[in-house]
């Protein structure tokens, strides 16, 4: 990135494209040079203003007040453009209109509802793992496992009918695309969007959904007037647009991570009790989830810059979450540390409602390779997937041996 | 009384040292016998987000813990208000309010909760009765930004002892002012009118007014009628501001958990990582399994039942009522 001669307020500027696919492969350079060149850096290509430091992408995550979502958490600023499908009501939503839905889901999703999938999960990973391992010990690890795991229990959880899964994955990865500038990742979902809209759409009615799981709890919770009947339809949406690209490359990561450090994988098998904190650690680590948009509701002043109303703000998660005036060696994957505060997840009002499913799909799976597998290693080139959002893999060709 | 009882369970000099604590920056009278007290983080940063509808549980130098209603502004993210009335019957915790509590000194925090939320609706009708205006007003400010149809009963028992009705005047003609002493009980079904569907009735008050709007609206369609009702909370014990013992069952460890530091300090102090993430008692991620022992909760996410059912506890922010809490860990 060029960065050039601070403004006449002392305000950074640099040309960089975030977007780009040099940075979308590897942007751990960009982010170091991000965080180094100021707390906000005016990105000058798209009007934005960056936040790469823990500090101030946490601060602008926790303060609804003053970085609104309504306005889209993309580039795309909802004030002047036309969102490109109805708004979330939650994702895209500020309080009061936040409020009711996010408190639906953040009970449905909650810890102690997910109590009752724990135990059928772990079996569901188990069942995978061996078929996995029995098949042979040398294959794609996002495919067979990073894919295969969440699109089998989470579709169940959520009470989708079998036919049309497959259209989950390439929605997602569309509507995270979407976030970014129109550029030719978005150019190259555009064919399907009217048809994947229209499935997506159709699974959101009462009717498709079962009669048991998130679906139909949501629905339950618009007949006690939690939420209106108009809005249990899009809120069911929000599952089925940040609930699988989400985790499939999460788990991604964790796999990518263990297998690529052997030392931190003996460690998970002496201890398997540390799945969660092995997630968590790969989720800052690799930060699925890159970048998220806000838009300053005021003049917001920001480590003695000020944001102008209704700018664009670019919060850098994967930057904070490697953030050198935040945690100690930061490049590591290490399971020593305590991953906790970092901001993969978000932080405040919207912080990811989903992260107990992620973390209960992510500890039957590790708890499940860890009792069977005795060394994980690469077994060829890996390839990254683009994503204006989202940090994935295509594919990550591994060789496991069994215990 | 009582409160020899629960005087002898407070530390000595009172809760200054606890970690959820937060400081009185205002205490200003805003009707006979109410009093609001302003409150705000010691190093006056942001506080837990909360909704309109939430209470948070104030534990006080002589060791009661009271529940009040916020009625402040939710965009104002530095500072909670809460109004107390003062009940010369009560058992001891709004005399101390009115009585001893002073701008500068620390209460220990728990929440906020919510289990009286404003549901989305295209009209609402508020009633309030007394002190139980307090969830109301911030119901309303949202009502009323949200370009709802609304309009609220407010009754008490003479117009001097009716806090908030300067604040409630900028509203005009969606607010009727009813001083029992002016113009008698109130008249609901008049207020309410007929049955309809898409109107959420909210009612805060006492427990024979709670009574006459459930009998009201007893030809509503179902799930009209929302109501809070405060009921003392009778916590087997209370809420310990001394050390206590955790024992860490999994590991066989055993902590002492000091009122400096939080549960989850303590615990990873011991060398047990336990994953977490918001630190406030809102996000879940600390949810940790409770063997024995009975928690003090002061998270934001379980409802009654699930914090009487005593099973598990964010460790991030919740602590004892018991010298020992043993944890699955």
């Amino acid at each position: 990135m060029t960065t050039t001669a601070p403004t006449a307020i002392g305000l950074p500027v640099s040309d960089a494209d975030p977007f780009s696919h040099e940075v979308l492969e590897d942007p751990t350079p960009f982010h170091a040079q991000l965080r180094d060149a100021g707390p906000v850096v005016y990105l000058d290509r798209y009007d934005v203003y960056a936040f790469g430091r823990h500090e101030q992408v946490h601060a602008a995550l926790v303060d609804w007040q003053q970085f609104q979502s309504a306005a889209g958490v993309g580039l795309s600023n909802f004030r002047y453009e036309k969102p490109w499908r109805p708004p979330s009501l939650v994702l895209e939503a500020d309080p009061p209109r936040h409020d009711a839905p996010r408190r639906v889901l953040t009970k449905v999703l909650g810890p102690r509802a997910l109590r009752r999938l724990h135990e059928q999960w772990v079996a569901d990973a188990e069942v995978l793992v061996d078929q996995v391992l029995a098949a042979g010990a040398e294959f794609d690890a996002v495919p067979a496992l990073a894919e295969a795991f969440p699109l089998r229990v989470f579709p169940d959880a959520v009470g989708l009918p079998a036919q049309g899964r497959e259209n989950l994955l390439p929605y997602g990865d569309h509507a995270f695309n979407a976030f970014g500038p129109p550029n030719d990742l978005v150019a190259r979902g555009n064919p399907r969007v009217a048809e994947l809209s229209a499935w997506v759409g159709a699974q959101c009615a009462r009717e498709v959904l079962a009669p048991q799981g998130f679906g139909a709890d949501i629905w339950a919770a618009a007949d006690r007037g939690d939420i209106t009947h108009e809005q249990a339809p899009l809120v069911v949406r929000s599952l089925l647009t940040a609930g699988v690209d989400t985790t499939v490359h999460g788990l991604s990561a964790v796999l990518y991570a263990v297998a690529t450090n052997p030392d931190q994988w003996r460690r998970l098998r002496a201890q398997p009790e540390l799945a969660r904190v092995a997630f968590d650690e790969a989720v800052r680590w690799e930060s699925p989830v890159q970048t998220f948009f806000r838009t300053a509701t005021t003049d917001v002043a920001v480590a003695g810059h000020v944001v102008p109303e209704g700018k664009k703000i670019l919060m850098f998660l994967a930057s904070a979450n490697r953030d050198p005036r935040r945690w100690a060696d930061p490049d590591a994957f290490d399971l020593g540390r305590d991953p906790s505060g970092h901001v993969g997840f978000g932080m405040g009002i919207h912080q990811c409602v989903g992260q107990h499913v992620a973390r209960l799909e992510a500890e039957a799976l590790l708890t499940a390779l860890a009792r069977r597998v005795a060394t994980i290693e690469p077994a060829g080139p890996t390839k990254r997937h683009h994503n204006n959002t989202l940090r994935a893999w295509e594919s990550i060709p591994v060789r496991m041996l069994p215990a | 009384m009582h409160e020899t009882t629960e005087r002898t369970h407070a530390a000595p000099g009172g809760m200054a040292t606890d970690v959820a604590m937060l400081r009185v920056t205002a205490k200003t009278r805003v009707a006979a016998g109410v009093v609001t007290v302003q409150l705000a983080a010691p190093d006056g940063g942001r506080l837990p987000d909360w909704t309109p509808g939430a209470h948070v549980d104030l534990t006080f130098g002589n060791g009661l813990t009271r529940q009040y209603s916020l009625c402040g502004d939710r965009w104002d993210a530095g500072t909670y208000r809460v109004g107390v009335l003062l009940e010369p019957a009560g058992r001891g915790g709004s005399s101390y309010v009115h009585e001893q509590l002073e701008p500068g000194h620390l209460v220990g925090i728990g929440g906020p909760r919510n289990n009286f939320p404003l549901v989305p609706a295209d009209a609402y009708l508020f009633i309030a009765g007394g002190i139980g205006i307090t969830p109301l007003l911030p119901m309303i400010a949202q009502a009323q930004l949200l370009g709802a149809d609304w309009r609220l009963l407010y009754g008490g028992r003479q117009r001097s002892s009716m806090a908030f009705l300067d604040e409630l005047a900028g509203y005009g003609e969606r607010v009727q002012v009813a001083p029992q002493d002016e113009v008698g009980l109130l008249d609901l079904p008049t207020f309410l009118g007929r049955p309809r569907a898409g109107v959420r009735v909210y009612c805060c008050g006492p427990a024979p007014l709670l009574a006459a709007a459930e009998a009201t609206c007893a030809d509503w369609p179902p799930h009209s009628l929302r109501t809070e009702r405060f009921v003392a909370a009778e916590q087997g014990a209370p809420a310990l501001s001394t050390p206590f013992e955790v024992e860490l069952r999994r590991s066989g460890r055993r902590v002492t958990v000091t009122p400096d530091v939080s549960v989850l300090q303590a615990v990873a102090g011991a060398g047990v990582d336990v994953l977490s993430s918001c630190r406030q008692g809102t996000c879940g991620t600390c949810e940790t399994a409770v063997l024995d022992g009975r928690p003090d909760h002061r998270d934001s996410l379980l409802d009654d039942d699930e914090r009487a059912a005593g099973d598990c506890m964010y460790i991030c922010v919740s602590r004892s009522c018991t010298e020992r809490l043993v944890l699955d860990l």
